[in-house]
């Protein structure tokens, strides 16, 4: 009971869309597409939906291969970046136009309208046109169409994109809610790593056209498998730092060594690269025992409760993101603390090590 | 420079106001007072002319003749300018552009280059002298207008719009149809006023292929007009007429059409 990409791939021309893709959704999960834009999230999306064939592999879907059914025999919901709604009819009927088509009766329609109209707030805006409505309305009538008929996958490809920072937080609490014992494929394409984290679910990380991992949210936040899944799932941007082991110290360079953590000890001495998420690169030591790394400030972004520093190590820019606000002078010498035990240690190939 | 803020608009729609009005004023004379001598308005106001062109066939007809072949030319240019215009729009397949291109290029030559063989051929087929044989002679150059006009609207629609239907379980004619000429509807409307117009004021190949049963009103204006001397107040109030047609189409396009020229292609 799962939708199931095998051996996908997508070429348009001389350029390849999707690299070749497994993936196997199960029904009634939360599954997040994170990637950066153009790492092939919509096409992903279009190729699942059917909206698009894939090049080479195939599609299955409860045990059936569907590749090549067109998307109106496939039982599927979009929901857009862009506000998707028919222009020229009201609320009422945009949300009902699935129900239209496949020729429901109209008591039927009027109550599942309803319904879906009083999850989403929308019964006062119900007789008006999208283009009468604000933004978070018009999306929320996009969102209240692909909830209407009992579909069997609903795909969202950033929804909440072009809304402002007030709505997205709302819609964001509310989003997992509306599909929650709901017995569909659900599919979340995103660039936001704090969307992500926030959803929970399953997350398959996309970069340049291919998945790079997947498996339960947390599970590839914690463990990502390469370099590629540890830089798509960080913001602010991990820093990666090229190491050399030698025995019971790292060298960054030539001037910096750091004790070698223990949960390497064991690992051949050797060339590595390092990826340390900013939030773990603090200008107050967290605890005792952090290693030391002394940079010259470029910028310091404040926000309410944190600070965002880019310091600039021997050429190389990293980032810290610290509790509390911390109003660093740019130019400035300043020490920061590493927490070595969080470090990624990825081979020549990029894989993670440890 | 206050007083040139009114002046200048003022007179400048006087300056385009004028050969309205004087055909409209010429319209209500009676022949001798306009060949009499120099009058702003009619001193002999009558509504002759334009009884005489309701009441006789020869005159009426014209127009009948002009509506019906203008009504099936810009019914045909734009039923089959939609279809192309979406695929031009949606679609991408060998030589899209040139076509694209091409069809533009039908506009480009003067009508009179194919007066000749539009009649050889329509003579050949028995088509000459009928309202089809005009309606078809004016698409030539009224669909690439029509594509030109209703690619860019169509363009400006999302093509996740169209995905949408899709998804919602529409076949593609029944979303054509359903949703996305209702979207475009400004698109259309522009399209068919610019065909109405063309068809209505184009005279050389309406003229060239029609002699009785089909003829339009501004052949029997120029034919008339030798047969019975110069009868200049009859021919005022038949001119007034014609623009009658244009300025009705315009005045329920207007807001589309300043729509259209914001998409660059009117």
């Amino acid at each position: 009971m799962t939708l199931e990409l095998r051996k996908v791939t997508r070429r348009v021309g001389a350029n390849v869309h999707i690299h070749e893709t497994s993936l196997t959704l199960e029904e009634g999960s939360f599954n997040i597409l994170l990637g950066a834009t153009l790492s092939g999230k919509t096409t992903l999306i279009q190729l699942m939906a059917g909206l698009e064939r894939p090049t080479t592999g195939e599609i299955w879907f409860r045990g059936k291969n569907v590749t090549g059914v067109p998307v109106q025999r496939r039982n599927v919901s979009v929901v857009y970046q862009q506000f998707i709604n028919y222009p020229h009819l009201s609320v009422y009927e945009n949300i009902a136009s699935p129900l239209r088509v496949a020729g429901m009766g109209a008591s039927e329609i009027e109550s599942r309208v309803g319904k879906v109209a009083e999850l989403l707030r929308l019964q006062p805006m119900l007789k008006r046109r999208p283009g009468e409505l604000s933004g978070g309305q018009q999306q929320r009538t996009a969102i209240a169409r692909s909830l209407v008929k009992d579909c069997d996958a609903i795909f969202l490809d950033e929804p909440l994109a072009n809304l402002d920072y007030k709505l997205r937080e709302e819609m964001r609490d509310e989003l997992p809610k509306l599909f929650a014992g709901r017995r569909c494929v659900v599919v979340y394409a995103t660039t936001e790593p704090s969307e992500a984290l926030l959803f929970g679910g399953c997350t398959a990380t996309l970069h340049q056209g291919g998945v790079t991992q997947f498996g339960p949210t947390s599970d590839i936040y914690r463990r990502p498998s390469d370099l590629n899944s540890a830089r798509v799932f960080s913001d602010p941007p991990i820093n990666v730092a090229e190491i050399v082991k030698q025995g019971d110290r790292i060298l960054l360079g030539a001037d910096i060594v750091w004790p070698t953590p223990g949960r390497v000890r064991n690992i051949p001495d050797g060339n590595y690269t390092v990826g340390l998420r900013p939030h773990h690169i603090t200008v107050a030591p967290t605890r005792p025992g952090l290693a030391e790394i002394e940079g010259v400030v470029l910028v310091a972004e404040l926000s309410g409760s944190e600070s965002v520093v880019h310091f600039n190590v021997n050429g190389l820019t990293w980032v810290s993101q610290s509790q509390g606000i911390h109003a660093l002078e740019v130019g400035s010498r300043v020490r920061f603390h590493a927490d070595l035990d969080r470090i990624f240690f990825f081979d020549v190939d990029s894989r993670r090590i440890a | 420079m206050r007083r040139a803020g009114w002046l200048i608009p003022t007179l400048y729609i006087v300056f385009l106001l004028l050969p309205i009005y004087w055909l409209l004023a010429m319209s209500f004379k009676t022949t001798n007072e306009i060949l009499g001598g120099f009058t702003l308005w009619p001193r002999d106001f009558t509504l002759d002319n334009y009884a005489k062109i309701f009441t006789d066939s020869t005159w009426y007809s014209g127009y009948i003749n002009s509506l019906i072949y203008v009504g099936v030319n810009t019914a045909i240019s734009v039923a089959v300018a939609l279809p192309a215009a979406y695929a031009f729009s949606r679609y991408r397949f060998l030589g899209d552009k040139h076509l694209f291109f091409w069809l533009l290029t039908n506009r480009m030559a003067p009508p009179a280059v194919f007066a000749l063989p539009f009649f050889q051929l329509y003579s050949a087929v028995g088509l000459f002298d009928t309202h089809i044989a005009v309606a078809l002679a004016h698409t030539l150059f009224n669909v690439p207008l029509a594509v030109w006009i209703l690619e860019g609207f169509i363009s400006s629609v999302p093509k996740e719009l169209d995905e949408t239907a899709y998804v919602d379980g529409y076949p593609f004619w029944r979303f054509f149809i359903r949703i996305f000429m209702p979207t475009i509807a400004a698109g259309i409307g522009v399209a068919c006023f610019f065909c109405f117009m063309f068809s209505w004021v184009e005279l050389l190949l309406a003229k060239t292929l029609t002699s009785v049963a089909a003829k339009p009103i501004a052949a029997v204006m120029t034919r008339t007009a030798s047969t019975s001397g110069y009868e200049l107040g009859l021919l005022a109030a038949a001119g007034s007429l014609t623009i009658v047609p244009g300025a009705f189409v315009i005045y329920f396009v207007r807001n589309y059409i300043a729509k259209g020229f914001a998409l660059g292609r009117v």
